[in-house]
């Protein structure tokens, strides 16, 4: 009996047979999947909304219309896409607090060095070649594990970075995180720290130290 | 004919369109996507690509017609068919649809008309192809054989 992964993965294209394709390699390697044709309904999707963006601070505001109600562990997207780009796509969510540590992979036909190093050092995991195949899958999978918090005791450890731990890719709900009530303790040595960690160094400006990695053993100057 | 026989012939057939450049891996990673739970995956993606094509072309002669040809309209459904075509394997068509974006790069009206007659010919190979490779496939299934090559 296929086990109903724990993993779900927004994927972007606005190609049909593309959108085709991607999903059921994802669903091949157990993902579960949701698709869009574009940057603007992926950010819909993600509940993203500029004018509560602009307000965060130190506790963002919430609105109920911001709260993204479905968890979601990564972000596939198309980067030629007509009107925002995925590139686009990429710098609006590692611009949002929200939406930031939701790890994003990029897709191209077109292996542009420059491109490349555009989307990694502006924060995407991997850069996949097109046409993707089976074996990319597999690639996918670290990113969206490190994604993962601890699943939730009504109150969770704080840790000082308190709009990362609004995360609603979290998958419990938003209700924990909605109350601006947070007591920020200086030290703490739980997992979920390191995990924080961890996806912060992910998206550290440090990105173009790490080998980037391509699919279809394609090794490109960056 | 038997399955057996039925069988031998899709896999000749089938052999003969990756030696031809017709078809390549990316079709094999196609059929890999298909299994009992998807069992027309890739009638289906072929499908939707034979559907593109065509609006493709159409609207490729439309913008070669013109007083003056907007290239950039050229090239982004040359762009369209080119990722469409990579993304099933149909490698011969993927191969004009590169020449066709340095041609029309170039602003070349009578290069673009050349690449749209060959991208049509190809498709038109292409499709009827594809359609005898899926006959042989519901033949085997009508013969009682799994159609997996």
């Amino acid at each position: 009996m296929e086990v109903k992964s724990q993993f779900h993965v927004l994927a972007v294209d606005d190609s049909l047979i593309d959108r085709k394709l991607i999903e059921r390699l994802l669903k091949t390697s157990s993902y579960q999947v949701t698709t869009v044709d574009s940057g603007s309904k992926a950010l819909e999707f993600l509940g993203f909304r500029e004018e509560d963006e602009q307000s965060s601070s130190d506790y963002p505001s919430i609105s109920p219309s911001s709260q993204r109600v479905v968890e979601v562990n990564l972000i596939i997207t198309d980067y030629c896409m007509p009107g925002m780009t995925g590139y686009d796509l990429l710098k609006k969510i590692k611009e949002s607090s929200s939406l930031r540590n939701i790890p994003v992979v990029i897709m191209s036909s077109e292996n542009v060095p420059s491109r490349v190093s555009r989307c990694l050092e502006e924060g995407a995991e991997e850069f996949f070649l097109k046409p993707v195949k089976l074996s990319d899958m597999s690639r996918l999978r670290p990113h969206m594990k490190r994604t993962k918090l601890i699943p939730q005791k009504p109150e969770p450890e704080k840790d000082e970075k308190q709009e990362e731990e609004l995360e609603p890719e979290n998958k419990h709900q938003i209700q924990q995180q909605s109350n601006s009530n947070y007591h920020p303790q200086t030290q703490s040595n739980t997992s979920n720290n390191k995990r924080k960690a961890a996806v912060e160094e992910a998206i550290s400006p440090d990105i173009t130290t790490r080998r980037p990695r391509y699919s279809g053993g394609v090794t490109t100057a960056v | 004919m038997d399955v057996a026989q039925l069988k031998r012939q899709l896999i000749a057939f089938t052999e003969l369109l990756y030696r031809e450049g017709f078809l390549d891996e990316q079709f094999n990673q196609l059929q890999q996507l298909q299994d009992e739970n998807n069992p027309n995956f890739v009638a289906e993606v072929v499908t939707l690509f034979f559907e593109d094509a065509e609006r493709i072309l159409n609207e490729l002669a439309n913008n070669l017609d013109q007083q003056s040809v907007d290239f950039k309209k050229v090239d982004a459904h040359v762009h369209q068919l080119k990722g469409s075509s990579s993304s099933i394997g149909a490698q011969r068509i993927q191969r004009v649809c590169i020449i066709f974006r340095t041609v029309c790069n170039e602003k070349n009206v009578e290069g673009c008309l050349k690449c749209l007659q060959q991208l049509k010919h190809e498709y038109a190979l292409m499709k009827s192809k594809l359609e005898t490779l899926f006959n042989l496939e519901q033949q085997i299934l009508a013969a009682g054989g799994p159609p997996s090559i």
